[in-house]
């Protein structure tokens, strides 16, 4: 036998044992992340120059901890929230300062503000949950990049969506559309948010535009999930419309196999995802916990008529 | 002018022979390779990724192949004795130091044009992988000639760090010489702190120590181009030319340095 095939053996017999050895005394599941060095600054220096290596080396980890914390979070749904609405500090704590370590290493780092923006700024568990993070971290690119339109779009969204301020929506719009280059959408976008923010129609239309000039292909289908989202509110009001025809009539609601029964519906509603919706014991309409598109978000209200 | 070539061309030779100047080689590409994996993980950034560890790949891969190889051109010949054979040629000690210099700066042109094909290489890939429409979202063209400029300041670098090693090669042993090489190297790629220091340091005498080590180090933070030609913006022609003047002037001073003091050992 030759020298090769002996140490092939040896290793082979080496991860034998290895895989034996896990299988009899399991590994602990892995701790909570940490970042041992938390000033970008201290990092940049440390690296000798190669700060843009170590800013990738940040985003790959921010990717992982947000994409292994999400997938952890939808495993623990059902149980209950931590209480003190500290649910964003408890699921992504260190969310905010990777991606901002990433930035301070990269200044320039494009992706790493505008999918880091949306990360931060989705409802917990979905994200973070911090709108002010994802607009402070969307600035901080802007004070490196004033020439990009697309940080005041993604800002003008955030607070559209997550803040539902709409005037200073509309002003982030209006400020994007400035900026030479910026697509003439834009300044339509200004003009739609400010008349009929919060309408769900101008939603759609937001998504769409995004949707049509996202250059990055997860951006593309983050748009098309939120349209989706948006499909299936729409969906949600038209079943509640039945349902409400239907108690008016008489019928009680209480679960899909009575309203089935009475003939209310022809079957057990499926959302876009295929996912039957959940009908609560007041006879609400509700998205599955297991459909890919819950949570749906909280639908922004009508702009108030200004005064 | 022929026995500055045979000296740099043996240089050459020899390093190709040395087992860990392959050793480099082929890990750097396997690290280029090893980058597309990681291209998968990282939300569309792949090719920025690339790039970045492409060119950090050169410039350190280069680094150690200019400092270990450097600080051993002369004192390796000293410690083996072969010095005295060399010298009993009818070559002048300067002819010495300058053909081991250029056949060490011949190596480090060579492997860095090899990790410069690779990592063009892996890019060709990512963009025929890709398809034409994920390149609108990338800040610079995949195959972007600007990439060149920056290995082209990284070599003006490793060629001073070259110097700087070969200068203490020639009075000093090899692991000293590591050392203040490295020293020097960190200092180089700090030195523009120093001419800040006026702004935290009360006292006149500190400043101006602070401010004429600033002048005398070897300022090498300019050679860095590497995050402006990945996020595609533009390094003008003028700062290439005048950085890489800064960088042939150094050097010069170094090579001259590190021929008078090995014109002035005593090797009986």
């Amino acid at each position: 036998m030759g020298a090769a095939a002996i140490v092939l053996l040896l290793i082979a017999s080496a991860a034998g044992v290895q895989a034996y050895r896990e299988v009899r005394y399991p590994s602990p599941p892995a701790t909570a992340g940490s970042l041992y060095l938390t000033s970008g600054t201290a990092i940049r220096r440390l690296t000798l120059g190669y700060h843009a290596l170590a800013a990738d080396l940040y985003w790959v980890r921010a990717i992982q901890y947000y994409g292994s914390t999400k997938l952890r979070l939808a495993g623990q749904q059902g149980r209950p929230a931590p209480a003190g609405g500290a649910d964003a500090q408890q699921g992504y704590p260190l969310l905010y300062p990777m991606l901002d370590l990433t930035t301070t290493l990269d200044p320039r780092f494009n992706i790493a503000y505008r999918f880091g923006a949306i990360f931060l700024a989705e409802p917990f568990p979905g994200g973070a949950g911090q709108p002010d993070l994802a607009i402070a971290l969307l600035e901080k690119g802007l004070r490196h990049r004033p020439d990009k339109w697309e940080y005041m779009q993604d800002i003008g969204f955030v607070h559209y969506w997550w803040r539902h301020d709409y005037t200073a929506a509309a002003e982030w719009f209006k400020r994007g559309s400035a900026v030479p280059g910026a697509p003439w959408w834009l300044k339509s976008l200004a003009a739609t948010t400010l008349s009929e923010g919060g309408d769900r129609r101008s939603s759609r239309l937001m998504w769409e535009s995004i949707r049509e000039s996202a250059e990055i292909e997860w951006l593309k289908s983050d748009a098309e999930r939120r349209l989706t989202q948006l499909r299936a509110l729409d969906q949600i009001d038209e079943i509640q419309a039945y349902l409400k025809q239907a108690t008016e009539r008489g019928f009680a609601v209480a679960d899909w196999n009575a309203v089935v029964r009475a003939g209310v519906l022809p079957g057990i509603p499926l959302d876009p995802a295929q996912v039957p919706y959940e009908l609560d014991a007041e006879g609400r309409v509700q998205l599955s916990p297991r459909s890919p598109l819950f949570p749906l978000p909280i639908e922004p209200k009508r702009l108030k008529p200004m005064s | 002018m022929s026995a500055i070539r045979v000296i740099a061309v043996n240089v050459f030779r020899e390093s190709v022979r040395d087992k860990v100047l392959y050793n480099l080689v082929f890990f750097a590409i396997l690290l280029m390779g090893a980058s597309y994996l990681l291209g998968q993980l990282t939300a569309g950034q792949d090719v920025k990724i690339i790039k970045d560890l492409g060119l950090v790949a050169t410039s350190v891969f280069g680094l150690f192949i200019a400092v270990f190889i450097g600080i051993g051109l002369v004192s390796k010949e000293v410690e083996r004795r072969s010095i005295y054979s060399l010298l009993s040629k009818p070559i002048e000690r300067y002819q010495l130091v300058v053909g081991k210099y250029l056949g060490l700066t011949l190596t480090l042109a060579v492997n860095l044009s090899i990790m410069a094909v690779a990592l063009y290489g892996v890019l060709a890939y990512m963009a025929w992988m890709a398809g034409p429409a994920a390149a609108a979202a990338w800040d610079a063209p995949v195959l972007d000639p600007a990439l060149l400029k920056a290995i082209a300041l990284t070599f003006v670098e490793l060629a001073i760090v070259t110097a700087i090693a070969l200068f203490f090669s020639t009075f000093s042993t090899p692991m000293l010489s590591a050392a203040l090489t490295f020293g020097l190297f960190i200092a180089g790629r700090f030195s523009a702190d120093l001419r800040n220091f006026n702004q935290v340091l009360e006292s006149p005498v500190a400043t101006t120590l602070a401010t004429g080590l600033y002048w005398i180090l070897p300022n090498l933070s300019p050679f860095d181009v590497r995050a402006q030609v990945v996020h595609g913006q533009p390094v003008a022609t003028g700062y290439l030319v005048l950085t890489t003047v800064y960088g042939v002037i150094y050097i010069s001073a170094l090579i001259a340095a590190a021929t008078a003091v090995f014109a002035r050992r005593d090797f009986k």
